[in-house]
């Protein structure tokens, strides 16, 4: 409505957000962005009344001041202009929820994503295949165009840990679980974190709208090796996701070539088992 | 006419005769003023310590490859600093320390209402902040899962070793701490408040550490509990918070939560309590919407729009004020600034949408830091600036302050807004080490420079002490020309507190004392009626004032008179 409004008018600025690569993360990049562009303006008036109040009246004599202590219409007005703009960011708040957590009745993939310490396992029931990976410095293989990973990031990093392949432009459907302790399941660029819980299935959708490699990280605390439970996001056109589900697609990892990174990574990461990457056919 | 009403020292306890050693005598007291005391020392250590394991991790990031910190210390030491910070220094330094020493002083009583339940408070406390630390000592470490403690990592089979159970021992015994405080301030602050002193007579201090005693009592049988049930999970053979056994590890996160909350109010309020005796003395000004504040810290469930509101109270105390910058004031408008930031990025992290992308990132950890210090640190050590010299009628070097402020206020900055950017690009909290070539060591970098310099700058405040007491500068008993009670009596105050008190008609009976044709305006008249005031009184205590009947303040309700008397609202 009125969001949708502002968001026709004019792109605002990041302040340092990801606009995000999924139409989920758009809105709530927009929420951020109008929530930053409030807090600027309570934060400039605030912050200004503080700083000018406080050169303002420096004491210049030993005169005591008017001992005034109330001013009721004053003190309305403050106390319901916070009210307002917290009901409206509310408002702002519930219509991007919704929007998010809106889960399609028929997606048109289900993942199923299983975190353990410390590692991830990707379930691709509709196809009996699944992705197994643990915390390692070896990119996994897959990239865009049949390129290796490392080949089609950005930057080599963005490609540790096992990769989650997905299709651009449809409807994904993660169901999201954890085999032991709490971890969590954050892709920045997508805006979007939530926790794997022992005992608890969370589902969500995700609707990629740009091919491309997305850095990921569990952001749970979960124990010793939690920061090298990396993991990323591989969105590919669709043609070339089924050629890659079905088996075509795929280099073994010894084929990766070169890793420009190795020297520049290895100082920062320990390998943790031999076994990096593996893609199985077996049925889920 | 000096109208001074007479108190005998009520509830006196029996007079030691023969005087025993110093360390005897601070092993068996019960005077709050020496509880108080110890509180807060014992606090600022281990506020030190912590900040210690701070800048050693602060080292350990400050580039992508580490600093060849393993793992497990790591993750060793970010829980034991939060741990330390959140419930061994934050909570006990404002609640433990600073309240017990001035809530009685405050309310004119001669000590807390269980003096002897108040010394097992604080040998509970120390004993059980031993018990946490002994972690370190045990051969598999300390704790090494968050201070949250989120089961099922809590468990045994995440996290073996004693390690974990002392951190659990040790905040069942400070749980207790915490409960026995709180039960011992409301019962001082119903019952042994002066004559006179009504209930919307109290200072703000009093009142916000009414309303944190009261959270605490809501808040931490739950969390004391829920570190029972991990404890009967790891040793006894119990299923509560294991999917295996058919338990619930959300509930405890449910169960952590429900302290949780109200603990970010049991943590900030008794600061906010200390910037709202700061700002007023120094801008010589009441408090502006007094009788507002007590409420809307009731209703503090809706953070923003009351702590919006108490920035406007804080903003009109100092509006058209005399504002001198003594060291407190300087801390305490580092505080507002603080706050104002942390407070502001509290409101988006409120939005779930906006949580989404940013929870446990570093735009997390800039955002509590930023409230936290701001709070703990800006406002907690304004107040040791403001009421070290009552406790110790000394004075702090104000030069050695203000350099303690400006360093700390410049590393503030420095350390938390690159960590909101960090956050915002997705680096995770808890993390021993990130990857390189994300463009994050530089931000990274910067933000341990800042550490250092809030490190940096305690040497100050440390040089400052032992200058002060090297070099004495003798207080006086009204320094900074205080408004509430405990300016009247001498500094520091006698054994039980006060010889003599003032009548008592509004919230600064010592103002008022010192003031008397300076009342508040009343209700409704706006500043320009009063005529502009000059100078009077001298700004000393109890027996130096004018002696004059300090006229009532309009909304008193009663006649000038001896004190008697309890006319309330």
């Amino acid at each position: 409505m009125l969001l949708g409004i502002l968001l026709g008018g004019c792109k605002l600025p990041t302040f340092y957000g990801y606009r995000g690569v999924t139409s989920q993360s758009h809105d709530e990049s927009l929420l951020y962005e109008g929530t930053v562009i409030a807090a600027i303006v309570v934060g400039v008036i605030t912050g200004s009344l503080i700083i000018w109040s406080a050169l303002r009246y420096r004491r210049k004599s030993d005169t005591i001041p008017r001992q005034f202590q109330y001013h009721i219409p004053l003190e309305i007005f403050y106390t319901v202009v916070p009210i307002v703009i917290v009901l409206a960011l509310f408002g702002f708040t519930v219509y991007t929820e919704n929007k998010i957590d809106n889960v399609v009745p028929n997606p048109a993939l289900n993942i199923r994503v299983t975190a353990f310490q410390w590692g991830w396992r990707y379930d691709y029931t509709n196809y009996h295949v699944f992705v197994e990976g643990v915390r390692t410095e070896d990119p996994d293989p897959v990239g865009l165009d049949g390129k290796t990973c490392v080949q089609s990031a950005p930057t080599p990093n963005d490609c540790l840990g096992p990769g989650l392949v997905m299709p651009v432009g449809e409807t994904v459907r993660i169901t999201l679980l954890s085999n032991d302790v709490v971890h969590g399941f954050y892709v920045p660029q997508f805006n979007f974190s939530r926790y794997a819980l022992p005992g608890v299935v969370n589902r969500f959708d995700f609707n990629v709208q740009k091919p491309g490699i997305y850095r990921a990280q569990c952001t749970q605390l979960c124990g010793l090796y939690h920061a090298e439970m990396f993991f990323h996001v591989v969105a590919l056109p669709r043609a070339q996701f089924l050629a890659w589900v079905h088996g075509s697609q795929p280099q073994p990892i010894t084929d990766a070539g070169p890793i420009p990174t190795a020297a520049q990574s290895a100082k920062a990461f320990v390998p943790a088992a031999p076994a990096a990457t593996t893609k199985s056919s077996a049925a889920s | 006419m000096t109208v001074l009403a007479e108190r005998l020292p009520a509830g006196a306890h029996a007079e030691h005769h023969d005087e025993p050693t110093l360390i005897v005598k601070w092993l068996t007291t019960t005077d709050h003023k020496v509880i108080g005391l110890s509180y807060t020392i014992t606090s600022v250590i281990l506020f030190f310590l912590s900040g210690i394991m701070a800048l050693a991790m602060r080292v350990q990031l400050s580039s992508p490859g580490g600093a060849g910190m393993s793992p497990q210390t790591y993750n060793e030491l970010f829980t034991m600093h939060g741990a330390i910070m959140l419930y061994l220094f934050a909570g006990p330094f404002a609640f433990g320390g600073l309240a017990n020493y001035i809530v009685p002083l405050q309310v004119g009583a001669p000590d807390m209402a269980f003096p002897r339940l108040n010394a097992f408070s604080y040998w509970l406390y120390l004993s059980g902040s031993i018990t946490m630390l002994l972690g370190f000592f045990t051969s598999t470490g300390a704790a090494a899962f968050g201070w949250v403690a989120y089961a099922p990592l809590s468990s045994s089979v995440y996290s073996p070793g004693p390690g974990a159970d002392l951190f659990i021992m040790g905040l069942f015994l400070t749980g207790f701490s915490a409960v026995f405080t709180a039960v011992n301030l409301i019962t001082t602050i119903f019952y042994l408040r002066a004559p006179g002193l009504t209930m919307f007579r109290m200072p703000i201090f009093t009142w916000n550490m009414l309303v944190t005693a009261l959270l605490i009592l809501i808040a931490f049988p739950v969390l004391t509990a829920a570190m029972l049930l991990l404890f009967a999970d790891r040793h006894f053979g119990t299923h509560f918070f294991t999917v295996s056994g058919g338990g619930v590890p959300v509930l405890y996160q449910n169960l952590f939560w429900f302290f949780g909350h109200p603990e970010v109010y049991i943590l900030a309020l008794p600061y906010f309590g200390i910037i709202t005796e700061i700002l007023p003395v120094f801008s010589r000004k009441p408090v502006f919407g007094y009788k507002g504040l007590p409420f809307f810290s009731l209703l503090s469930l809706l953070i923003a729009v009351p702590t919006g509101i108490k920035f406007f109270n804080w903003i009109g105390t100092m509006w058209r004020g005399q504002i001198s910058y003594k060291t407190p004031m300087l801390f305490a408008i580092g505080f507002l600034l603080g706050f104002l930031m942390g407070g502001l990025t509290g409101v988006m992290l409120a939005s779930p949408p906006i949580d989404f992308a940013t929870h446990d990132t570093y735009f997390v950890v800039a955002h509590f830091h930023q409230v936290l210090l701001a709070t703990a640190v800006f406002a907690g050590f304004g107040g040791i600036y403001f009421w070290y010299p009552k406790m110790f009628g000394r004075m702090l070097r104000d030069g050695l302050g203000k350099a303690h402020f400006w360093t700390l206020f410049v590393g503030f900055w420095l350390t938390y807004l690159p960590q909101y950017v960090l956050g915002l690009k997705g680096m995770p909290r808890r993390v021993f080490i990130y990857p390189s070539g994300l463009g994050w060591g530089a931000l990274n970098m910067a933000s341990t420079v800042g550490a250092f310099l809030i490190g940096a700058s305690f040497l100050f405040m440390l040089v400052n002490l032992f200058v002060s007491w090297r070099n004495p500068i003798p207080a006086g008993d009204n320094p900074w020309d205080g408004h509430a009670l405990e300016w009247f009596t001498s500094s520091p105050p006698p054994h039980h507190n006060f010889v003599k008190l003032p009548p008592i008609r509004s919230e600064r009976p010592t103002w008022d004392f010192n003031h008397p044709d300076a009342p508040v305006l009343p209700h409704g008249r706006h500043a320009k009626e009063q005529p502009a005031l000059v100078g009077v009184g001298s700004p000393a205590g109890t027996s130096g004032g004018p002696a004059q009947t300090p006229s009532a303040p309009a909304d008193g309700g009663t006649a000038p008179g001896d004190g008697s008397g309890e006319t309330g609202h």
